[in-house]
């Protein structure tokens, strides 16, 4: 992913892919273990919360779901925040739209695997190699392995309802950001990009202490509105 | 509780769903096209930067940002993705079992 420079044979680029989406999927799983976990020691049902994995599927809303009627919100408040939280997953659904040209039963099931990892490993490709071939099978590739060992994982969570260690002792909360930032690291391109991620990191840190967990990556959105609208006169 | 999770996971479904149905000829428009190209990259380090610093509402800096630091190094050398996660990991897991970082 990081040396793109050389030209690399289709089966090289798709081996690669391949082996990045499962690692992304199984680092996001060993989360998914403490969802499970989470979802039956806050009352829900085994089947609840493996449901909430499958038709939710966007970890984040899961998360804030589970924890607002943990603790002791009303079901409108967890409706609320995962809806709020899901947002950002209608900003990658756009950017995706054009690259994966997906219709009928395969656009909604593209739409179900439009997450995080899904569009960063998508867009972390280049769009224009192999007709973007590479673009399509980093967000499939991605969006599969994170749906089946995210759902395998909250079943063995909820299951054990005890985690089988923190993650964090294994420093997978520090590899999922890595993983992430070494997503978006090769869709830095121009100046403009620059700015835009600087922007980015500053409003989030900022409002992280004013704001809800969750809400200060919407918050950080509003720089690519800024920048994008002082752009409109230059084309895409 | 069924219905509290069919309700917000309908919701979710619709979101993501709605982005991909915009009509083409609305997101070619330049200053749609250029914040649907600058939006992930901006939710997306802004996602990053809150999971290496952020511990609820609190700023801190713990076994994540040297993690985070050893990554990019790792990426500046042109190390393949999975050795950049696993640098990190081992960076924050080392780092922690010596207790030299939260």
């Amino acid at each position: 992913m990081t040396a793109q420079s050389a030209p690399e044979s289709w089966e090289h680029t798709r081996r690669v892919i391949v082996r990045n989406a499962l690692s992304i999927g199984l680092a996001v799983a060993t989360y998914g273990v403490s969802f499970g976990a989470l979802g039956t020691t806050s009352g829900l049902t085994v089947a609840q919360t493996c449901a909430l994995s499958i038709l939710m599927f966007t970890g984040g809303s899961q998360f804030a779901l589970v924890s607002t009627i943990a603790a002791g919100g009303t079901g409108m408040a967890g409706i609320a925040a995962a809806t709020l939280l899901g947002t950002r997953n209608a900003a990658y659904a756009m950017r995706l739209g054009p690259i994966l040209n997906s219709t009928g039963f395969s656009k909604i099931v593209a739409s179900q695997l439009t997450i995080d990892e899904s569009t960063a490993m998508a867009l972390a490709q280049d769009e224009t190699t192999f007709e973007g071939r590479a673009s399509r099978l980093g967000f499939w590739a991605t969006g599969l392995s994170v749906f089946v060992l995210w759902n395998l994982a909250t079943l063995l969570g909820a299951l054990a309802a005890t985690t089988i260690g923190d993650p964090k002792t294994f420093g997978l909360d520090a590899a999922i950001a890595a993983g992430l930032f070494a997503l978006v690291w090769p869709q830095i391109k121009t100046k403009t990009h620059v700015i835009v991620a600087c922007g980015a990191a500053l409003i989030a840190l900022a409002t992280t202490p004013i704001l809800s967990p969750g809400l200060p990556v919407l918050a950080a959105s509003i720089i690519a509105f800024v920048f994008g609208y002082a752009q409109r006169n230059e084309p895409t | 509780m069924w219905t509290t999770i069919l309700i917000a996971s309908g919701a979710c479904f619709v979101l993501k769903w709605l982005g991909g149905v915009i009509p083409r000829e609305w997101l070619e428009k330049p200053v749609v096209g250029h914040i649907t190209k600058l939006l992930p990259i901006a939710l997306l380090v802004a996602l990053v930067t809150v999971q290496t610093f952020a511990h609820g509402k609190s700023l801190t800096i713990d076994a994540r940002v040297p993690a985070l630091g050893a990554s990019m190094v790792a990426l500046k050398l042109k190390a393949p993705f999975i050795v950049v996660v696993v640098v990190a990991a081992f960076t924050a897991a080392v780092l922690r079992h010596f207790g030299l970082f939260n």
